[in-house]
Order: C-alpha cells, then sequence, then structure tokens
C-alpha cells in the first residue's frame, strides 16, 4: 500500500488508522501470525496502534502484548503470567531517555557518572539475559535519544557528567552488546530523532500530559522504522534493486546525448548527485543486494553508458541487464526467473512515473518507490528500509559473487551437451553436518527468506535453531555446497524429528536455496539424512509438504525423491491439525540397502 | 470561520478517527456520548483536530476542556 511508504503522509496514517486497518484487513493477503510483547516505559497504545498497519502490509498479522502503563521492567523481570501464557514470538522494549534512572549530575565526578553509567547498562542487561533465558525469542530494544535541553550547553557533550556524553556511552554500550549478542537487535531512535529533528521530535506537553515518548506526529516515522527490523526477522526483506539507466543512473539520455554527454562524476552538481546515487547502490551490493537492469536503450548505447570513466557502477556489478525496447514490466519477471527469486522481492528504481505504474499494476507485490527528483533518490529509497539489516553473515557479503558465479556456470552449461557431464565439471564439493553454533544465524536466515524450495516453510528464529540443535529429538543438516566457481555458501537445510514408537523421522524442514537447483545437491541431502536416519536406528523418513502461495515447485519433490505417497486415512492422522487445504504426506523405507543417489558431488560428511 | 463551518469540518475529524460516518457532534457532545472515546483516543482526536484547523492548543486547554462546545470557543478564538 503506496500511502504506508516513505514518503508517507503521517497526518493521514494518524487520523486514518481505522479505516487503513480495515482497508488491508480485507484485501485477501494471506499473512503470517506473529505474536508481539512490548513492554514500554511510556504509553504505548498508538505506536501500536500505527506499527499494526505497518506489519500488516508486510503480511504479517500482529497480536499484541501491551504492558500496563511503565511497567516493562516488572513484566520483564517477574515473568507475569499473561506473558508466559503469551508465548511471545518477539519482545519489544520501548524505553528511552525519560526511563535511565541512574543519570548523572551535572559537576559530578569522572568516578561517579562512570558509576551511573554501568549501574544503567547493568540494570538492563540483567533484564535482557532474563529474556533470553526465560522466552528464547528475538528481542528489540530503543536505544536512547538525546535529552531536550543541556544545563552545560555544548559542554554537555565532553564532561562524563554531561548528559549528551552519557547517551552516547551508554548508547555505545549498547550496541556493543548487541554485536556480540544472538538475536537481540537496537531500535536506533537516536540516528531516528535526529533525522525527525530533536526539537519536533520531544513534546514535553505529550509527555507531562499523556507520557508519550515522542510527539504524536513522530510516531508513524517511529513505528516505520521499528517495522522495518520485525520483517527483517520474519524474513520480508527485499533482495534485489531492478535499476533503469537514463536519468536514474545518470543524467541525459545515453541514446540522444551519448555517453560523452551524460552527467556524471565531479564536473557538475548534477553529476556528483548521480555519483553519490551510484555509490549508494554500490554500497547496497555490499550488503549483498542484488543489483540488475532494465532499460528502454539498445544494449550497445546502455553499455556505453555504462562504461563512462566518470560511473561508479560498472557492468560487472550487474547480475542481469535487460536493454532492450520490450515492456519493463516484463523484463522484470524475466531477471527474476533467470536469477531464481519471486518478483515481489524486488524494488523497481525508475524516474519515470508512467514505467513504475505499468510496472506496479503488472507485478503484484513489487515496490516501485516514488524515487522523487535526483537529489531524493536516495533518502526516498533508504527511508524504505527495503535491506534492513539485522546481521551480516559472510553470505550476504559475497551474493553478488555467487550470483555472477551462477550466470558464468550457464554459460559452460551451454557447452556440455551431457548434463552430467557438466556437474561433474563444476567439481562439486559439499559439506553436510548437523547445525553448528557458528551458523545459527545464516540458519536462521535462510528458514526465514527460503520460500520456493520449501516443503515445510517453517520458519526459525536464532533461538529455535539453537533449541532444535541441542535437542536429542532432532536430526538437523546444513549443507554447504562449493565449485569451481566459488563458494555457495550454505544451501540446503534439513531438519527431521525422531519418533523411535514409529522408527521414523518426521522431516519438519526441509530447504534449498534456488541458487543452486538442478545441481543434484538435494540428492546429497537425501543421501545424508538416509545415513543419518539409519545410524539411529530409524527405518523410514516421512516427508511433509505444505502448499504455500509460492511453494508449487517443489509439491512432486518427494515423488521425485523416491518416496511413496502414504494413504490419505494414514495421512490424516500424521498432518498437523491445522495443515493447508492440499498437504500432503510421503514416505521412503529405508530398512533395506540403499544405494545413493548422488554421484557427482564430493561430500564430506560431519555427522 | 463561523461556529457553523467549524462544525462542519469538525464532524469529519470525529467520523475519520472513530472511523463511524454516523457521528454528529454539538456543543453538549462528551466522551460519554461517543464509545470509543477513551483517554487514548483523546490523545488521538486533540491531534487531529490541531491538524486539520493549524492550532495547537495548550496544556492547560486540553485538560481542562469539558465538551465540544469549549473545544470549539477555543478553535474559534483561534483559527483564523
Amino acid at each position: 500500500m503506496n500511502k504506508l511508504e516513505y514518503p508517507f503522509d503521517s497526518e493521514y496514517i494518524l487520523k486514518k488508522s481505522k479505516s487503513i486497518r480495515r482497508e488491508l484487513s480485507a484485501d485477501g493477503t494471506k499473512r503470517t501470525h506473529k505474536k508481539i510483547a512490548v513492554l514500554g516505559g511510556s504509553t504505548t497504545h498508538d505506536y501500536i496502534r500505527v506499527l499494526e498497519l505497518f506489519l500488516l502490509n508486510y503480511g504479517i498479522e500482529p497480536e499484541f502484548y501491551e504492558s500496563e502503563y511503565d511497567q516493562y521492567y516488572q513484566d520483564a523481570m517477574f515473568d507475569p503470567k499473561e506473558l508466559v501464557s503469551f508465548e511471545p514470538d518477539l519482545i519489544y522494549i520501548h524505553t528511552g531517555y525519560r526511563n535511565i534512572e541512574n543519570l548523572p549530575v551535572p559537576g559530578m565526578s569522572r568516578e561517579e557518572s562512570d558509576n551511573c553509567l554501568n549501574a544503567e547498562f547493568d540494570r538492563f542487561k540483567v533484564m535482557w539475559k532474563h529474556l533470553a533465558d526465560t522466552y528464547h525469542c528475538p528481542v528489540i530494544q530503543n536505544n536512547f535519544e538525546y535529552p531536550f535541553y543541556r544545563v552545560m550547553g555544548n559542554y554537555e557533550a565532553t564532561d562524563p557528567s554531561g548528559r549528551v556524553r552519557y547517551v552516547n556511552r551508554l548508547n555505545e554500550m549498547f550496541a556493543e552488546y548487541a554485536s556480540v549478542t544472538e538475536a537481540f537487535y537496537i531500535h536506533d531512535i537516536n540516528y531516528l530523532s535526529a533525522s525527525y529533528g530533536l526539537d519536533k521530535w520531544i513534546d514535553p506537553a505529550f509527555w507531562h500530559m499523556y507520557k508519550y515518548m515522542c510527539s504524536m506526529q513522530a510516531i508513524p516515522e517511529f513505528a516505520y522504522s521499528l517495522s522495518h527490523i520485525m520483517k527483517a526477522i520474519w524474513g520480508k526483506n527485499k533482495k534485489a534493486l531492478v535499476l533503469d539507466l537514463d536519468n536514474t543512473l545518470w543524467g541525459g539520455i545515453v541514446g540522444d546525448d551519448g555517453p560523452e554527454g551524460l552527467e556524471i562524476g565531479m564536473e557538475t552538481s548534477v553529476g556528483q548527485t548521480y555519483t553519490e546515487f551510484q555509490t549508494y547502490l554500490k554500497e547496497q551490493k555490499k550488503i549483498g543486494v542484488l543489483l540488475n537492469i532494465d532499460s528502454k536503450n539498445d544494449e550497445e548505447n546502455a553499455m556505453a553508458g555504462l562504461e563512462h570513466p566518470a560511473g561508479v557502477l560498472k557492468k560487472e556489478d550487474f547480475i542481469e541487464i535487460r536493454a532492450n525496447w520490450d515492456p519493463k514490466d516484463r523484463n522484470l519477471i524475466d531477471i527474476a526467473s533467470a536469477i531464481n527469486i519471486l518478483p515481489d522481492s524486488m524494488v523497481f528504481v525508475d524516474d519515470n512515473p508512467a514505467e513504475r505504474m505499468i510496472v506496479a499494476d503488472q507485478v503484484p507485490g513489487v515496490n516501485v518507490p516514488d524515487i522523487g527528483q535526483p537529489e531524493e533518490y536516495i533518502r526516498n529509497i533508504d527511508k524504505n528500509g527495503y535491506f534492513e539489516v539485522i546481521g551480516l553473515s559472510e553470505d550476504d557479503k559475497k551474493r553478488n559473487d555467487m550470483y555472477k558465479a551462477n550466470a558464468e556456470r550457464s554459460h559452460l552449461q551451454a557447452a556440455y551437451t551431457d548434463y552430467r557431464e557438466y556437474l561433474l565439471g563444476l567439481k562439486m564439493k559439499a559439506r553436510i553436518a548437523p547445525f553448528e553454533q557458528l551458523y545459527y544465524n545464516r540458519i536462521s536466515q535462510l528458514t526465514n527468506k527460503s520460500n520456493q524450495f520449501n516443503l515445510t516453510t517453517l520458519r526459525c528464529t536464532v533461538a529455535d535453531i539453537e533449541k532444535y540443535s541441542l535437542s536429542d529429538e532432532y536430526i538437523t543438516l546444513y549443507g554447504q555446497l562449493e565449485d569451481k566457481f566459488g563458494d555457495n555458501g550454505i544451501v540446503s537445510l534439513l531438519m527431521g524429528r525422531i519418533d523411535n514408537e514409529a522408527s521414523a523421522l518426521h522431516m519438519e524442514l526441509w530447504l534449498m536455496s534456488c541458487r543452486v537447483l538442478k545441481r543434484d545437491m538435494e540428492c546429497a541431502m537425501k543421501d545424508a539424512i538416509v545415513k543419518a536416519a539409519r545410524a539411529k536406528g530409524l527405518s523410514r523418513i516421512y516427508g511433509y509438504y505444505y502448499p504455500t502461495a509460492k511453494n508449487g515447485m517443489v509439491k512432486e519433490f518427494y515423488m521425485t525423491m523416491g518416496f511413496e505417497p502414504v494413504s490419505e486415512e494414514k495421512a490424516v492422522r500424521l498432518l498437523p491439525p491445522d495443515a493447508a487445504q492440499g498437504s500432503s504426506v510421503w514416505v521412503l523405507e529405508i530398512s533395506g540397502d540403499y544405494e545413493n543417489d548422488n554421484n557427482v558431488i564430493e561430500v564430506e560428511e560431519g555427522f | 470561520m463561523t461556529r457553523e463551518e467549524i462544525y462542519e469540518e469538525l464532524n469529519e475529524v470525529f467520523r475519520d478517527v472513530f472511523d463511524d460516518e454516523s457521528i454528529t457532534v454539538d456543543d453538549e457532545t462528551t466522551a460519554d456520548d461517543i464509545d470509543d472515546w477513551d483517554s487514548l483516543e483523546h490523545i488521538n482526536l486533540i491531534a487531529a483536530v490541531e491538524q486539520q484547523f493549524g492550532i495547537k492548543f495548550n496544556m492547560g486547554q486540553i485538560v481542562t476542556m469539558k465538551n465540544v462546545g469549549e473545544m470549539v470557543n477555543y478553535i474559534e478564538a483561534n483559527v483564523e
């Protein structure tokens, strides 16, 4: 919904929240239900009201637990029955400057100020640890905005007893804690309030009358920013940018003006603006966003533009380039299928409103921001948090290289007539092993963003992954695949629940990244799970398929892997009561002889 | 702006905030007359009224307002 994307009209959202909510709820979207506990140090009502809209818009249907006014600490520390039985999927701690209990007083000594700082940090740390141990779910914690007055003026930022400096130091301690703690995230209201304008952000009247942490008008920005972290945790991030060229990546039209006539580079202010935008996009690439081009141009001209010596982005920075005269929506869908991601995980960036409209109309789910004028492009994309980072894995940093290598593999494939020869030519090596702590983050991330090759679409937080890994009841396996073009990282996850009574393993998770489709990795994973199950003395494996809007490609997966369909009567007993229409159960008997399916990947077993 | 004109716009604000097209307010209307008008919705309502008329109530006014009539008095005095 466009009115819930930046730049949005905050007043409108606040005033019309009820009708927007009605509209969203009635649009027929199938949403993921999530339970969010909001533990507030101030009034949270309107924050929740607006947060709900943004989450609904992201395909998440939230259910809230709201602590009583200013009861965040008591709720967090003393396990109230209502909160325990609520079983939150996520806990958000809504605190700010007004909740600091150990503020230094101007003129305090360095040592006294340090004591205040450590006391405050410890107070929070004890709470976070208790929450992590009790609820095993992700926690989002606000850091602190600056105070709205400064007794010592600028010296507040220098003296240890200055509250500006104190907030800086406390925020740094929060950040350090978050950077070494799994499933713990900082909501950066320090940046947010600065970006909004501190004097507009802090409304003393609102605090004294209603105990609102920020002004009413700032609540939509607040809630939007918070919703970015939540949707990123639950796998709703975008994956790719699809970019226009003329007047988007550079000023001018390369076909008319020639590469020499384009505005890019440091000579003019307009050129500098485009250079900054290209730099911004190149930085996106570094965090794993896939860059692509969808431009109405002769290919030759497009390439000439990309070879401009002042350009920051080069041809090699893009995964797929479509420079032709086809409709842009068709190119976009084509790009999506070429890199094996869904169109709704793409963001289309084009200066031309007419092109944006066509793409928005023709490709449901794709984001099409109104990017405004060149000097506004960055802000209008950035504030939407499409690619909100909640932790950078090695895979994120290497993702573009991996997709690039995929494109090279397709070229190699064309050179072979026999597919098996091609696979052997890739010299693939896999490591298959139980989930390891080092990879919990990546594993959780994969469960949250794999949609297509995902049999059960079981979403797991880092805490869930840890629980399964440590449990005796589960067999877990991850598969990492590399070949002569590079390392694909962790690409497949399997998890089965051991049922000794039925001498069976129930596959609760089986997923694979689409970037390694048709490489026989699924065969290697099957061989491994069979071996692991036999080692536990089990004689059969049950596979489950739960259909979603996106996983149609694996409907027949278990059949192709040699599983037999289970009788309908038996399937009813095995399926969970809330299984979707069209769910199916398959079985593979493994007590007899078993011959490995994979004979093209060299496997190193870690189990 | 006349009182009638103020009421016309004010009714729209009430209908938006409470998402109820049947609402019509007058001088005597209080929070007791509208189902959803609790202390939390009151905050939202005040913000929406301020935005609609381009005015800002001060704290003293907000906490002493007894009915819609008094709200309209403030609006009348402040709006251009």
